[in-house]
């Protein structure tokens, strides 16, 4: 055996152990992520009684049962707060597309006056925090009498500065060929808006509607604020009713598979659009 | 340019305007009113007089300094702890190529699936009840620990699952921006050290960490600033009444004295939130200053 058979078998086994250390750590941060989602369904497929009869809580069940789906639906009003929770997303989000894609339009198309003056205003707004705008908010909805309705809950909610500029960017790089051609033609603005620069943004315009679809589903402050009428509750704000006053006794059982009701269309989402969701986030999400 | 062209182009931006008109500028305006306004009273919407009493009031409250006691803990332990961890994962998943895909969805999840409802189970995991230790206690158990009450119990144990608990959430996040920060790094430079039989370590201390280093710190200042936000994890595991189980955050406080059993003081309330503000705008730039120095673009 040469020198260089040496060399190169000892490194190879260090690359195999450094890939194998790397691989059980990843492992290990991967069951972290998913053991709760495991426990959370885990213990909703255990029967009430089998569940508070384990002193030691055991990882796995041979009798499952769906009877706590069945007492979500039925004993606390989980259909109405999911129902609810997606008219809320629906309205916030589909407003907000209207109220945004003529703004991006107007800062990367139009020429008017004032035009770059306001732009910067709109980007000094990006770094104003919720918190501080949530107070007066407040005031203004229980001053126009919207506590617990869809109005109330909605309006704060449909602007987002951040959204207009990164439509506003992909916009912009729409050539302006296309549009002088489009105008020799006689097309109107909106036409051009709709027809031709809508279908390119595709891409930018889904990614926007699936992370206000996330914040939508997953907003929990606002609605806390504004509602405390449960028919007007969200899926956060159902979900910690539920835990505070829900079935009259400790179910847990029937608590995770309400958790596991409203957690399931995020997840899906996530699976069908996982490449977009990731892009999204990466560009612009803002959590951490 | 004309007058037509001038209307139209403001026309576009009008619901934008009227929007963050009203929902953004103006209770930005307010909020600073409102924290100057003293004795404020909701029902009537009057107040005695003009002056920083407001500031002094919560500077004062016990409630205020616990949230403010409890708000820097969080973000200490779970800013660069969450970073550094972020940073090995990311690491670790850059250097493989089977089931890269399959782990970077799963270290996804957290981030589309509600707080409130992942933070029941968390709340399940580690509470102690009359009727079973729970999982956490079991594994406690296994090295003959405890059995220790994560919920109810002592004030450290609840601190240890909130911050827990916010670096499971905030993971996500880091972890997607570490690891396109990595691939994006030009290989040449990897060659070049190899070529030169450079030591790993050196590796990552020498390129890659000062290749990375602007994500890096972008990922610190956020962290720090949705940590000093925190608020529905905390919920999440104690319930809305955090002031009685010690847990309160900044941003639950200020929550608490607008609204609930303790609200309906819009003044205290703006107040903190200024507090708040002020306290994450020099953090922010204490830390753009830092990385001004150590940042390498």
């Amino acid at each position: 055996m040469t020198t260089f058979d040496r060399i190169e078998r000892a490194s190879r086994a260090r690359r195999t152990t450094v890939k194998t250390i790397t691989y059980v750590l990843l492992t290990f941060w991967a069951l972290m992520v998913l053991f709760p989602y495991y426990w959370m369904l885990l213990t909703s497929i255990k029967s009430y009684s089998a569940y508070n009869g384990e002193y030691v809580p055991t990882f796995f069940t041979l009798q499952p049962t769906f009877e706590n789906y069945v007492s979500a639906f039925s004993e606390v009003p989980l259909a109405r707060y999911f129902l609810n929770s997606i008219i809320f997303t629906v309205v916030t989000t589909g407003l907000m597309m209207i109220v945004i894609v003529p703004a991006a339009f107007a800062f990367a198309r139009l020429e008017f006056k004032g035009k770059n003056l306001v732009f910067s205003l709109f980007l000094a707004l990006m770094m104003i925090p919720n918190e501080l705008v949530i107070i007066t908010n407040y005031q203004t909805i229980t001053n126009w009498g919207l506590r617990n309705s869809f109005a109330g809950l909605i309006l704060p909610s449909v602007t987002s500065v951040f959204y207009i500029y990164l439509l506003r960017e992909n916009f912009a790089q729409i050539p302006d060929e296309l549009y002088n051609a489009a105008k020799v033609d006689g097309t109107t603005d909106l036409k051009y808006l709709t027809r031709v620069m809508m279908p390119i943004c595709k891409p930018t315009i889904i990614t926007i509607v699936i992370l206000k679809v996330i914040e939508c589903w997953n907003s929990y402050v606002w609605p806390r604020l504004v509602t405390d009428d449960p028919s007007f509750f969200l899926v956060s704000n159902g979900i910690q009713e539920i835990r505070e006053n829900g079935f009259g006794r400790e179910n847990i059982p029937a608590m995770m598979a309400a958790v596991v009701v409203i957690s399931v269309p995020l997840i899906v989402l996530f699976l069908v659009f996982r490449n977009k969701v990731m892009a999204g986030v990466s560009r612009g999400g803002i959590k951490g | 340019m004309n007058k037509e062209n001038n209307l139209k182009g403001w026309l576009y931006l009008l619901p934008a305007i009227l929007f963050l008109g009203f929902f953004m500028v103006y209770p930005l305006v307010d909020v600073f009113v409102y924290s100057f306004e003293e004795g404020y009273n909701s029902a009537s919407q009057t107040f005695f007089g003009v002056g920083l009493y407001n500031y002094s009031y919560v500077l004062h409250d016990p409630y205020f300094l616990q949230a403010l006691k409890n708000t820097f803990i969080l973000v200490i332990i779970t800013v660069p702890l969450s970073t550094i961890i972020a940073l090995l994962i990311s690491v670790g998943l850059n250097s493989i190529t089977p089931l890269k895909k399959l782990y970077q969805t799963v270290y996804f999840l957290p981030y589309v699936t509600n707080t409130l409802a992942v933070g029941l189970v968390f709340m399940i995991l580690f509470k102690k009840t009359a009727y079973t230790d729970g999982l956490a206690n079991l594994i406690l158990a296994w090295f003959g620990k405890g059995p220790i009450d994560f919920i109810d119990g002592p004030y450290w144990a609840k601190m240890f699952v909130l911050c827990f608990y916010t670096i499971w959430v905030v993971m996500p996040f880091k972890v997607l921006i570490l690891t396109s920060a990595l691939a994006s790094v030009n290989q040449d430079y990897y060659n070049a050290a190899k070529v030169d039989g450079t030591s790993p370590f050196r590796i990552f201390r020498k390129i890659t960490l000062p290749m990375i280093s602007p994500m890096i710190f972008y990922l610190v200042i956020t962290g720090f600033i949705g940590a000093f936000k925190a608020y529905s994890d905390a919920v999440a595991l104690f319930g809305t009444n955090l002031n009685a189980a010690e847990m309160n955050t900044i941003v639950g406080y200020v929550y608490d004295m607008l609204y609930g059993d303790s609200g309906g003081y819009p003044s205290y309330a703006s107040a903190a939130a200024i507090i708040l503000f002020a306290v994450v705008f020099t953090i922010t730039l204490i830390n753009l200053s830092i990385s001004k120095k150590n940042v390498h673009y």
